[in-house]
């Protein structure tokens, strides 16, 4: 499973993640402050040039990231159309795209690793608490490495319908697709019974 | 407990392989993805606490910057913008739809699976997601609703197939459901 960290290398990845969520935090906060489209139009032409900076395969996979927004900001400005302020469905589209492109921008810069290191920290006081937060710690690789699995299974499973059926395979698939899973994580579960359990919160402290 | 953590793991996996499961079209052109049926196959399957713990758990890969979520969506930037709520609502919306199924005793199960998703995959989902978009987008929570309701077909439709797939597992496989109780398990002699 490939994570979304762009493989471009950028002087931000060097950042330590904390900083960068932290960075996130505030900045989607004050976005919220101003008033003055300009100002936000200002935002956006610097947001612009972040992405623009570390080159073209960087800046056409932000462009990608931020395709989600799009209906919306067409649907925001249709509205405001209607509505005859068009002002404010410019600023309520250029802060969607402004929040979603800094998030984005984290995420572009941040390594799996970087991002796990976080959550283990902001989980401490859970874990102090006596919550079983090293569960986590097992449960997120076995989705991680299964996740593929299960999409190849799926792909195995619409190839056998083809094979036998004219009609485009659908939701019939999701019942064998579901047992599949069912059968595996029996499985799971027994091999981590049979390696003395998930990971120890001793064992996760390197 | 290695065998639920197991569960949580796989069916979280279920989710986002279901991300990938091609989009079917309604007639008049607004797609639904596969993954709010896992959601609510999770909460019906697993139980209110461990399909709330598997919808959680895409989430938190979702937001550690896996594309996960249906058309290869991910990232932190899922959760800022104006479909959040959707998102969010997953883990409650998995509860409650978990949590009917433990308590109703009603018959037959996919009946059963297809009302408790209704409820929590579709009502307790599109009110986060509805909270969601109004305060992403600032606009009023009614219109917002307005907007939302081209997708209740589709999701009714999900629903419908939840309990088809759950009486298909009641069939292949009771054992699975922790909270199936045989027809005559109730009025044991």
């Amino acid at each position: 499973m490939i994570s979304l960290t762009s493989p471009h290398r950028t002087r931000a990845h060097d950042w330590p993640a904390g900083l960068k969520l932290a960075g996130l935090c505030l900045a989607s906060t004050a976005v919220f402050l101003t008033d003055d489209p300009w100002v936000m139009a200002g935002l956006l032409a610097a947001l612009a040039l972040a992405y623009a900076l570390p080159g073209r395969a960087f800046l056409r996979a932000g462009a990608r990231a931020l395709r989600l927004v799009l209906p919306f900001v067409v649907l925001m400005l249709v509205w405001h159309l209607f509505t005859r302020d068009l002002r404010m469905g410019l600023m309520i589209s250029m802060r969607m795209v402004l929040l979603v492109g800094l998030a984005n921008l984290v995420t572009m810069t941040t390594s799996l690793q970087g991002m796990m290191g976080v959550m283990r920290w902001l989980l401490t006081p859970f874990r102090r608490l006596g919550l079983p937060t090293h569960l986590l710690e097992t449960a997120i690789p076995l989705t991680i490495r299964f996740t593929p699995v299960l999409i190849a299974r799926a792909d195995a499973l619409a190839l056998a319908w083809r094979a036998r059926a004219a009609r485009r395979p659908g939701w019939r698939l999701v019942l064998p697709l579901m047992m599949q899973a069912l059968d595996d994580a029996d499985h799971v579960g027994e091999a981590l019974r049979a390696r003395g359990g998930p990971l120890k919160p001793a064992e996760q402290e390197d | 407990m290695e065998r639920k953590l197991a569960h949580v793991a796989l069916f979280a996996a279920m989710i986002a392989a279901l991300a990938y499961v091609p989009q079917i079209t309604l007639g008049f052109g607004v797609p639904i993805t596969a993954q709010t049926l896992g959601v609510m196959l999770a909460g019906a399957v697993l139980g209110a606490r461990q399909g709330a713990a598997a919808a959680a758990l895409v989430l938190l890969l979702v937001a550690l910057g896996l594309p996960l979520l249906s058309g290869g969506r991910g990232g932190l930037g899922v959760f800022a913008g104006p479909t959040t709520g959707f998102a969010l609502g997953w883990p409650l919306g998995a509860y409650v739809t978990g949590l009917i199924v433990e308590k109703l005793p009603l018959r037959p199960a996919g009946l059963l699976a297809a009302l408790a998703s209704v409820v929590g995959g579709i009502l307790v989902i599109y009110a986060t997601g509805i909270l969601g978009f109004s305060l992403v987008t600032g606009k009023g929570l009614m219109e917002s609703a307005a907007l939302m309701m081209v997708f209740i077909p589709g999701d009714l439709l999900k629903a419908a197939i939840t309990g088809m797939l759950v009486q298909g597992l009641v069939r292949a496989r009771p054992q699975t459901l922790s909270w199936y109780r045989p027809a005559t398990a109730g009025r044991r002699l």
